[in-house]
């Protein structure tokens, strides 16, 4: 299963990739096979499972607190690789990890990349390791066939956006605002250019995320992006069980026109 | 323009969310071209000279060197400092940095409070808005740091997450700055955090160390045998170390906080423990469990309790260059007493650790020997503390 493959067949039925966020083991680790094998009925593009971490300073105030969650109830990397292995051969959809370094330091480069794609992993997110660090990690990743996705921001000047655009594996994730994960109002203006620029230089889907919360978001965005992330969102509505909000986000990024 | 070092050794780098590494470029040229711009240069010059009141003396501690009975006790008066410690250094290097660079707001973390405070301070200096994030516990701790905070005009916003101390507020302070980046500027307290942070703190800090050295000089005739200061995120120790590091007959001591002991799970000695990891976009020493989460520091002292050390540091204890024991709170509150009854001074709890080493190590020593310590901060704040502690005032 490729991750970029799997969302290129999402598009080329003329939907847009819709990829979840959920925090792994909020609830316990017992949550996550079920939550995952719900979402894929849903007909998700693929699934962005978080880790928990004592100080995630890329995330707003939801995400925190799921993964504070998380961590009361003692989910680990450890726990998390261990729970997904054992429920691999039902997982139907690509599995993209977003963790902080620490925990993959702790746990070794090549153990973890081993392990995670025996889990189901086939995409790597890591929100505090930009582009110029990441070759601790790139070689054994590549070695194991997960992509390594990198995020572009909005104070990314071109140059930096050609480079990250070009190095991306998976998809690219652009990050819609400038801050944390989390609920907002309203998008930068500049948006639908900052997208096309990205496309111009990347060979993978352009996938916007960080801020998006209600279908009509999605639908907005995926007008020029090539799918959505959903965060904050998702992991309210599931710690409420509330499937018909995350239906209908789901079902936003269907057959989507294209501008 | 790099032409400042990303790393220190294998330690330091830059591991941050996207959203920064951009600002973190415009801030290191903004740097580097201030660095080598004489009018800033002098800019800076003149607020230490006329506001903080630099020089500081170099005191030489004689009751206390007596009382010890070994090699000669000197101590580096940051306490004299306007806002009582050395975290003013590079408040104001960088509020002004700040200024020059157009950001007409600041954000900062504070441990202890003295770098809220001297941060607020500058800013009142400067006109500029200023937000400190605080961690609840460290509210508490030094009430009295908060209410110089607020008399200058800063907010303090108390950080109730995580163990509500340093790291918490650190984090706070982080996703502050990303989402307010256009126009504020992140005034990091110590010599930590991403590239290029732990070398502008340091270079706002050296001058502690440089003026050591031609006081020394002048009153001794030499170099010191050894130097010695405490290590929080390791900002008054480096400045203090720097202009020596070359000068391998000057042995350098960073003293770590042991807490409750190095070997309970109540202590803040990174080093001691040895473990490597990432936090605050930095690979350093680090207080972390098997699954490499960070650990809750502890000390006595709000401004060493954190569970990293700056990068810088973690090379030089990597090289052997510098070396990093650790003294308990037991111990740093023996040294608050020992200052305070042999010279007269109130030192903080932060450098009281210092003090405690230094005298001990000045015991075993000969006399013809001289031991420079570090006296970062006064220790009005603390009393707080201390009366729990100590007892007394009137309890
Ligand atoms: C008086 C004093 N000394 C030392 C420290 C520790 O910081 P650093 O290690 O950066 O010097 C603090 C921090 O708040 C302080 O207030």
């Amino acid at each position: 299963m490729n991750l970029q493959l799997i969302i290129e067949e999402t598009l080329t039925k003329g939907d847009k990739a819709f990829v979840p966020y959920i925090m792994a083991g909020d609830g316990g680790l017992e949550t996550i096979k079920p939550t995952i094998l719900k979402l894929q009925q849903l007909g998700v593009s693929a699934i962005e499972v978080g880790i928990p971490f004592t100080d995630p300073v890329a995330d707003g105030p939801t995400i925190e607190k799921a993964g504070q969650r998380a961590l009361s109830h003692g989910v680990t990397l450890k726990g998390i690789l261990q729970e997904l292995t054992s429920f691999a051969d039902e997982i139907a959809v690509p599995l993209v990890a977003m963790t902080y370094l620490n925990p993959i330091l702790a746990y070794g480069i090549e153990a973890f990349a081993r392990n995670a794609y025996a889990a189901g992993i086939r995409g790597l997110i890591v929100p505090d390791m930009p582009l110029e660090e990441s070759s601790i990690l790139h070689p054994a990743l590549k070695a194991q066939g997960i992509a390594l996705v990198q995020l572009v921001s909005l104070t990314s000047p071109p140059e930096r956006v050609k480079k990250l655009a070009a190095a991306s594996e998976g998809f690219i994730y652009a990050i819609t605002v400038n801050g944390t994960t989390g609920v907002r109002a309203e998008f930068a203006e500049n948006l639908p250019a900052h997208f096309s620029e990205l496309k111009r230089h990347s060979n993978v889907p352009v996938l916007a995320g960080f801020g998006i919360s209600t279908p009509g978001q999605v639908k907005e965005l995926s007008t020029f992006a090539d799918g959505v992330i959903v965060g904050s969102q998702i992991v309210a509505a599931l710690e409420k069980q509330d499937w018909a909000t995350i239906e209908s986000l789901v079902h936003a990024a269907k057959k989507v026109p294209i501008l | 323009m790099t032409t400042t070092k990303r790393r220190f050794g294998h330690f330091g780098g830059q591991f941050v969310p996207e959203t920064l590494m951009t600002p973190l470029q415009e801030l290191e040229d903004a740097y580097e071209e201030a660095k080598n711009d004489p009018e800033f240069q002098q800019e800076l010059a003149y607020y230490l000279k006329q506001y903080v009141g630099r020089e500081t003396p170099l005191y030489f501690a004689e009751r206390l060197t007596k009382k010890m009975g070994g090699a000669k006790i000197y101590l580096k008066r940051e306490d004299l400092n306007h806002t009582g410690a050395h975290k003013i250094n590079n408040a104001i290097g960088q509020a002004l940095l700040a200024k020059r660079m157009g950001k007409k707001k600041i954000v900062a973390e504070t441990g202890a409070g003295q770098h809220g405070v001297a941060t607020a301070t500058a800013c009142a200096l400067l006109d500029m808005e200023c937000i400190v994030y605080m961690g609840a516990e460290d509210v508490r701790r030094q009430q009295l740091n908060v209410f110089r905070m607020e008399l200058l005009g800063t907010k303090v916003i108390a950080v109730e997450k995580g163990s509500a101390t340093l790291k918490d507020a650190v984090n706070e302070a982080l996703r502050h700055w990303v989402t307010h980046i256009e126009d504020t500027h992140y005034i990091l307290g110590s010599a930590l955090g991403p590239h290029p942070f732990p070398t502008i703190v340091r270079d706002f800090q050296r001058i502690i160390g440089d003026e050591t050295r031609l006081q020394i000089v002048e009153q001794e005739n030499r170099l010191p045998d050894a130097v010695i200061a405490c290590i929080g995120g390791g900002s008054n120790a480096i400045g203090m170390f720097y202009p020596f590091i070359e000068d391998a007959d000057v042995a350098l001591y960073g003293i770590e906080a042991a807490g409750a002991g190095v070997d309970t799970n109540a202590h803040a000695a990174a080093i001691h423990v040895g473990k490597t990891g990432v936090l605050h976009g930095a690979f350093m020493y680090l207080l972390q469990d098997e699954n490499g989460f960070i650990q809750e520091a502890h000390s006595i002292s709000a401004g060493l309790d954190y569970p990293g050390v700056g990068p810088e540091h973690c090379h030089l204890h990597e090289s052997g260059r510098a070396k990093y024991p650790s003294v308990t709170d037991e111990q740093a509150l023996q040294g608050v007493k020992l200052l305070c009854e042999t010279e007269g001074i109130l030192p903080a709890l932060e450098s009281a650790h210092a003090i405690y080493y230094a005298a001990e190590f000045a015991k075993a020593r000969p006399a013809d020997e001289i031991i420079v310590v570090c006296l970062s901060g006064r220790g009005d704040k603390d009393v707080h503390t201390l009366i729990e502690k100590l007892g007394g005032g009137g309890q």
